[in-house]
């Protein structure tokens, strides 16, 4: 049995579920001949460290009853710093402002020689070739699977199962909070404010939905796609820009009469990325639902390949972070 | 321009080459050749008809050609407004001048609006509104797509366009 010890650092919906996927994996991790040992949890009021393996579940009912895991008051740098592991699962809240505290999780999991799998936005489409960069120089790896299209492998997809094809452009819709807006307005033809509120009540849009309906998430992801799948050296403002925010139920109507839905739409491609809302024909497999989210990758051999699945979700989430944490744990 | 010419060719062989050629030297782009054999004319000709694109100002020169080598060019047509694309509005349209926006691209003489819908849902709302805009080539309707997002751009209008369908080679 192969012992691989990581640290889960950041301990909310993600965070969470990925330990409950450790858990409910157990057989199956040890049937691959590993064991997974989680050493060391942390969220922002404390952490908890065992360096023979934390006791997942009691940790999250501890979450669940104080609102916190620390029995300890050492920080999540502290964890990198002195705990001894092999990967830090960096599942910290996505800040596009300076990337923290993600970014210096990174920087300093990198610098203790530890791989990192992360969900974290921010430091990516603000720094990914640096990280990118100092990941390859330690020989260590960096996977970020979970960052764009939750449980859609796109990354995975683009660079093992492609592997050979030139990437021509991609098209995707990535937030699925505005595709299910945009999906209940046409459906029902309800305005946009109700539709929004409806889905604030429901949990699928936050209290302050900006982040989400004016682009600027949809637009991060790209930028994440561009520096990944085409080596671009992109930020978010090099991306065009467009919300939903002004869409009414009269134009989803028309495009409906004339055999369109509109979709919030991310395109890379020659170098331009650009997230606007457009007509997609509705027999066509950009045109998914509901919150789903879909990536259709151009390519020069195998031509158009197109995913979709669930955008968001703790155990979704989970899913392509265990994956990213399986790759490493079998090829380091 | 793209062009739909039907061509007389007589029943020998090497008459089918004799129309494209010229075609070709006067740098056309041949979008496709149909070839009515089982259709004889009663002058005993076989008609044929060729479309392909062309820079207009050598077009009266391609047919003196074709002529002067003997074949017969029945009919000349133009086969305007191939490529189509539908959008979408939205804002205050018909405030912000709706007749000149469709003529920003009418007047281009390549491209027109050649239909739309328009709904006001009340008068202190934002309308919207679906267009389809035809042109001459896939290239001037690219130049129409972007002479709309200009306006929409002055006029404050939301200007929603289609994915790229058939953008296999991006």
């Amino acid at each position: 049995m192969r012992i691989v010890n990581i640290s889960i650092i950041g301990f909310g919906a993600v965070g969470q579920g990925v330990a409950r996927s450790i858990l409910s994996k157990k057989e199956y991790l040890e049937k691959e001949g590993i064991d997974l040992r989680v050493v060391g949890i942390s969220d922002s009021k404390g952490s908890e460290i065992n360096t023979n393996g934390i006791d997942i579940e009691s940790t999250l009912l501890r979450k669940k009853e104080k609102g916190s895991v620390a029995t300890g008051t050492e920080n999540s740098l502290d964890i990198i710093r002195n705990v001894n592991h092999d990967i830090v699962v960096e599942t910290t809240p996505t800040n596009i402002n300076n990337g923290e505290p993600g970014l210096s999780n990174m920087r300093l999991a990198f610098e203790s020689g530890m791989h990192v799998v992360t969900s974290n936005k921010g430091p990516l489409a603000l720094h990914f070739n640096e990280l990118k960069e100092t990941a390859e120089d330690n020989g260590l790896l960096f996977r970020y699977e979970a960052t764009v299209g939750g449980a859609v492998p796109i990354f995975s997809l683009v660079h093992e199962a492609l592997a050979g094809n030139s990437v021509t452009g991609i098209e995707g819709i990535l937030n699925g909070t505005c595709n299910y807006i945009l999906t209940r307005m046409s459906e029902e033809r309800m305005p946009y404010d109700l539709v929004l509120k409806e889905a604030q009540e429901s949990g699928i849009a936050e209290t302050d939905p900006t982040y989400d309906v004016e682009g600027i998430d949809s637009a991060i992801k790209l930028v994440i796609i561009a520096n990944s799948i085409f080596g671009q050296n992109s930020t978010y403002r090099d991306v065009n820009v467009t919300g939903i925010t002004k869409i009414t139920p009269e134009a989803l109507e028309l495009a409906n009469e004339n055999n369109y839905v509109v979709k919030l739409v991310c395109e890379a491609s020659g170098g331009m990325l650009r997230v606007a809302p457009r007509l997609v024909p509705k027999r066509h497999p950009l045109a998914v639902g509901g919150t789903l989210n879909v990536a259709s990758i151009l390519t020069d051999l195998a031509g158009r390949i197109t995913i979709s699945g669930k955008g968001a979700g703790s155990i979704e989430t989970a899913s392509s972070i265990l994956s990213d944490i399986l790759y490493i744990v079998r090829r380091s | 321009m793209i062009v739909s010419m039907v061509l007389e060719l007589q029943d020998i062989p090497g008459q089918l080459v004799l129309a494209l050629s010229p075609i070709s030297e006067f740098h056309g782009n041949i979008l496709s050749v149909i070839h009515k054999h089982d259709e004889k004319t009663p002058r005993g000709t076989i008609p044929v008809q060729i479309t392909f694109e062309i820079e207009h100002r050598v077009l009266n020169n391609l047919i003196d050609r074709l002529e002067k080598s003997g074949v017969k060019v029945a009919r000349v047509g133009e086969e305007r407004l191939r490529s189509t694309v539908s959008i979408i509005l939205i804002g205050h349209i018909v405030h912000s001048d709706m007749g000149d926006t469709i003529d920003k691209i009418d007047s281009t003489g390549f491209a027109e609006v050649v239909d739309m819908s328009l709904s006001m849902p009340a008068i202190e709302r934002t309308s919207s509104a679906y267009l389809v805009i035809n042109a001459i080539g896939e290239k001037e309707l690219g130049k129409a797509l972007d002479i709309m997002k200009e306006v929409a751009d002055k006029k404050d209008l939301l200007l929603i366009e289609p994915i790229r369908l058939n953008s296999v080679g991006l």
